[in-house]
């Protein structure tokens, strides 16, 4: 072996290393953004492990400088839209789930119980609820986010709108003020 | 009670925000907004389950090839 080819071997066990530290820093994100889509942990997590699988299996397409964040996300997002599509909506939020997952967390402070802003999340059109995941949570641009799903930033923006409104319809009804109500 | 969300005037003094499309200036944001943000966030800050295991094992052996 010429010391070119042990050079190059070399750089690239560094380079998949890099990757794999990478993808693997971004697990909690994955898990924060899948359990928005699902509802459900479990499948979140599941969903979380394929994409990671896939990413992984597909590292060499990935462009470094780029943001990893958005790509996995686009995986994940893809991957979940197949199965979606494939098996509608067995994501249908399980309450018991939700309460003894979102509960503990909730503060009187937050305004809104978790459990109820989960609840009201999976009512949302899946178009509406990743937008709202992806702008007002995950801290992606609008740019980012259109881009992760594959439409135009009008259209993001229009989402993240519509889903916000709905949103606060939902969680807001008539004569409550849902900002200053107790969890 | 009629929510602000139904007035449609354009705004050009306010800027916008993901949970802002009702706020007066200066008032706290709706909750679901920063329940959004705090429902991500401690999904963010649990430790991986163990399922999880299986998974780095396997990328930690993909790496050592």
């Amino acid at each position: 072996m010429t010391d070119r080819t042990q050079q190059r071997r070399s750089s690239d066990h560094d380079d998949q290393d890099e990757f794999r530290n990478d993808l693997l820093a971004l697990l909690p994100h994955m898990r924060a953004f899948a359990r928005g889509l699902c509802g459900r942990p479990e499948q979140a997590d599941d969903l979380v492990q394929e994409t990671v699988m896939r990413a992984w299996t597909a590292r060499d397409s990935f462009s470094p400088g780029t943001s990893m964040k958005a790509w996995t996300f686009t995986i994940m997002r893809n991957h979940f839209l197949n199965d979606l599509r494939k098996n509608r909506r067995q994501t249908q939020l399980d309450p018991e789930v939700a309460e003894t997952t979102l509960v503990a967390r909730a503060t009187q402070e937050e305004g809104v119980h978790m459990s109820d802003l989960q609840r009201a999340l999976d009512k949302l059109p899946d178009e509406r609820r990743e937008a709202l995941l992806l702008v007002g949570a995950g801290g992606f641009s609008y740019e980012e986010a259109a881009s992760i799903c594959g439409v135009p930033i009008g259209t993001m923006k229009s989402r993240v709108a519509r889903g916000r409104a709905q949103l606060h319809t939902i969680l807001e009804p008539a004569g409550e003020s849902v900002a200053y109500s107790p969890a | 009670m009629e929510l602000m969300l139904t007035d449609r005037k354009p705004d050009p003094v306010r800027k916008r925000s993901v949970g802002g499309g009702s706020q007066q200036p200066g008032a706290r944001p709706p909750g679901w907004a920063q329940g959004l943000r705090n429902l991500y966030d401690s999904v963010v800050s649990e430790p991986l389950p163990d399922s999880f295991d299986d998974l780095l094992k396997k990328l930690d052996q993909a790496g050592d090839d």
